[in-house]
């Protein structure tokens, strides 16, 4: 699906903080002169072709008790779709990766508690039989994560 | 007791964790599966988003739908006494998305201790970024390499683990 001019101005609004109202998308519509029902039929539309992957609340597991951490594994070629599989398993795996390198897997660890982490980077080792290494961040320089559509 | 203090937040991030129904009152109906009102409900996200617990409620874009198919993870070797310093300014470049500092793991062949996220509509882009970036750390980078990704193994945003 091509995104339309009035699909990226829609998808930069949608990045930003949905209003906590009774029809918060009759609010966005109106801020950029769309009716309700073209914003739902157009976020349903990039929901499905994948433009917008999830639209929702983005939860910070951190300042609810809980951590983050990003982890990679070395995973030899010949078993990368098994390991795959094994590693995606885990509903603490948040997103995973395939990157070009020797470190080819690096997904992000989201549980519920600080301990979580080392415990399930423990099992996933247990299962996978490959070492995991965990990059916990030490300083957050920039949390910006838009990108402009 | 009232009824709404008897939900708890655990339930209302499980309910809203799969994303927000794309409906005209999304947190009516959201509300309306928990058993509680609009407006508790409605109450209920803003504390957690003046917690913290919530960051906002938005729409996650692929990047590579959106034409942004050369991404690259940038690792740099930087000194640490310089890091903090040259981090903040690595941060506020616009066409950064995250950047972290982490530890190294000499061990594993990995002395990379700042993470940069670089997004760009083609390869030749993201290496001018990347060059950008290098010539802000100058001397105070001792190597760095850039991981771009193939694929996505998987996108769900946070899961609660089931209890019994």
């Amino acid at each position: 699906m091509m995104l339309d001019d009035t699909d990226r101005l829609l998808i930069n609004r949608l990045q930003e903080d949905l209003p906590l109202s009774n029809r918060p998308f009759a609010d966005v519509g109106r801020e950029l002169g769309l009716t309700e029902s073209a914003v739902i039929e157009r976020i349903e539309a990039m929901k499905a072709s994948g433009a917008i992957t999830r639209f929702g609340p983005f939860f910070d597991v951190a300042a609810m008790g809980g951590a983050f951490c990003l982890c990679a594994i070395a995973v030899p070629a010949d078993r990368f779709e098994e390991v795959m599989i094994e590693v995606n398993d885990f509903p603490e795996v948040a997103h995973n990766y395939e990157r070009d390198h020797t470190l080819n897997m690096w997904f992000v660890l989201a549980t519920e508690t600080p301990e979580g982490i080392a415990e399930t980077a423990e099992r996933i080792e247990e299962k996978t039989g490959l070492q995991v290494l965990c990059f916990p961040k030490l300083q957050e320089f920039f949390i910006g994560f838009r990108v402009k559509a | 007791m009232s009824v709404e203090t008897k939900i708890s937040d655990r339930e209302i991030i499980a309910a809203l964790q799969g994303g927000l129904p794309i409906v005209a009152a999304p947190y009516a109906e959201v509300a309306d599966k928990l058993g509680m009102s609009e407006v508790d409900l409605v109450a209920r996200i803003a504390a957690m988003k003046d917690s913290g617990a919530i960051r906002r409620i938005a729409a996650a874009p692929n990047h590579y739908k959106l034409g942004m198919v050369a991404n690259g993870m940038t690792v740099w070797d930087v000194d640490d006494t310089q890091v903090a310093n040259l981090g903040t300014q690595i941060g506020a470049l616009p066409f950064v998305t995250h950047c972290y500092e982490r530890p190294r793991a000499r061990d594993n062949d990995w002395p990379y201790n700042l993470f940069a996220m670089v997004h760009g509509g083609t390869p030749a882009e993201v290496e001018a970024k990347r060059s950008e970036i290098a010539a802000i750390l100058g001397d105070a980078c001792q190597g760095h390499d850039i991981l771009y990704s193939k694929r996505i193994l998987k996108k769900t945003g946070l899961r609660l683990r089931k209890r019994g």
